[in-house]
């Protein structure tokens, strides 16, 4: 690759779509969908910074830690959906800010 | 500008506005469909970075399995979904003000590390000696390979919870009994009554 692209360029594509995914969490706040398809975008930036300093720092451990992040983005995914459903089945509407029954 | 510098800032920019669209598009189809276009955009990333088996993992998991699972669960519930909308507009501005704080503090670090970092100056790397997945593998079976064993875990784990939350016993249902089947004996179902002829019998 030439170097008019360098690591700073992957750590910003980085950047910004972690910021993408925070702004998404703030902005719909009641839409549980939506928030965790935010997570999914933190998760795949933290994947995109993990896999460029493994590239830029020649070494390919950056890349296995990639793949348990990618692990646990599933697993998170498939539990966090399960819920959802759960949830739906039992309150018939996902609106996550009435969602207070288990307050202590 | 160099072919590859074109292909990054094509993939960069598509994962980008991909990723705003699906936190602002209005219908959850399309915020899942963009996270898909997002993702694949994300892969082409990652062939720029050298790292094909990871590119090929993310389209795996998340576009085949991930991505798929969100589209079955946005159309089967059936909410309003403008109605979980509306707080948008008096989020905005505190989101996007905290985005913007959050994105310069990175960006800032970012620059930093990358031109005064353990990496600055580097290459990414294309081995010609080994491939990708070869190097992937030779660090996953020797040195992670607890981490790799608990990774299966995991998941093993998370199915186990995902079924176990959605899975619901339904009365009404008629269901295969095949231990009721196996188990019922020649005498709890059929007997021998005398009847008298010209009448019936009883129950």
């Amino acid at each position: 690759m030439t170097p008019d692209i360098g690591l700073a360029h992957f750590l910003a594509v980085s950047a910004i779509l972690f910021t993408i995914g925070v702004f998404g969490i703030f902005v719909n706040r009641r839409n549980i969908i939506i928030i965790l398809m935010s997570v999914e975008l933190i998760l795949l930036a933290v994947n995109i910074n993990f896999v460029a300093f493994s590239s830029y720092l020649h070494n390919v451990q950056g890349q296995v830690m990639a793949m348990f992040v990618l692990t646990v983005a599933a697993a998170e995914a498939a539990v966090g959906l399960a819920i959802l459903v759960t949830f739906f089945r039992n309150r018939g509407d996902i609106a996550v800010d009435d969602a207070s029954m288990m307050k202590g | 500008m160099s072919l590859m510098a074109i292909a990054f800032y094509l993939m960069a920019a598509c994962t980008c506005v991909s990723g705003l669209l699906v936190v602002t598009a209005r219908n959850p189809v399309h915020s899942v469909l963009f996270l898909i276009l997002s993702f694949f955009s994300a892969a082409g990333l990652f062939v720029l970075l050298g790292a094909e088996f990871l590119a090929m993992l993310l389209i795996v998991v998340y576009v085949g399995a991930v991505a798929v699972l969100f589209l079955f669960v946005v159309m089967m519930l059936d909410v309003d979904f403008n109605k979980l909308r509306k707080g948008f507009a008096t989020y905005l501005p505190l989101g996007g003000a905290l985005a913007i704080v959050i994105l310069l503090e990175l960006i800032f670090v970012n620059i930093a590390v990358a031109n005064k970092g353990a990496a600055a100056g580097n290459l990414p790397h294309y081995s010609a000696a080994k491939s990708n997945i070869r190097m992937i593998g030779e660090q996953l079976y020797t040195t992670y390979a607890y981490l790799f064993e608990m990774a299966g875990f995991v998941l093993l784990v998370a199915m186990i919870g995902a079924i176990v939350l959605t899975l619901r016993h339904r009365t009404y249902v008629k269901r295969q009994d095949i231990h009721a089947q196996v188990t019922r004996r020649r005498k709890d179902a059929v007997a021998v009554v005398p009847a008298k002829s010209g009448e019936g019998i009883q129950e």
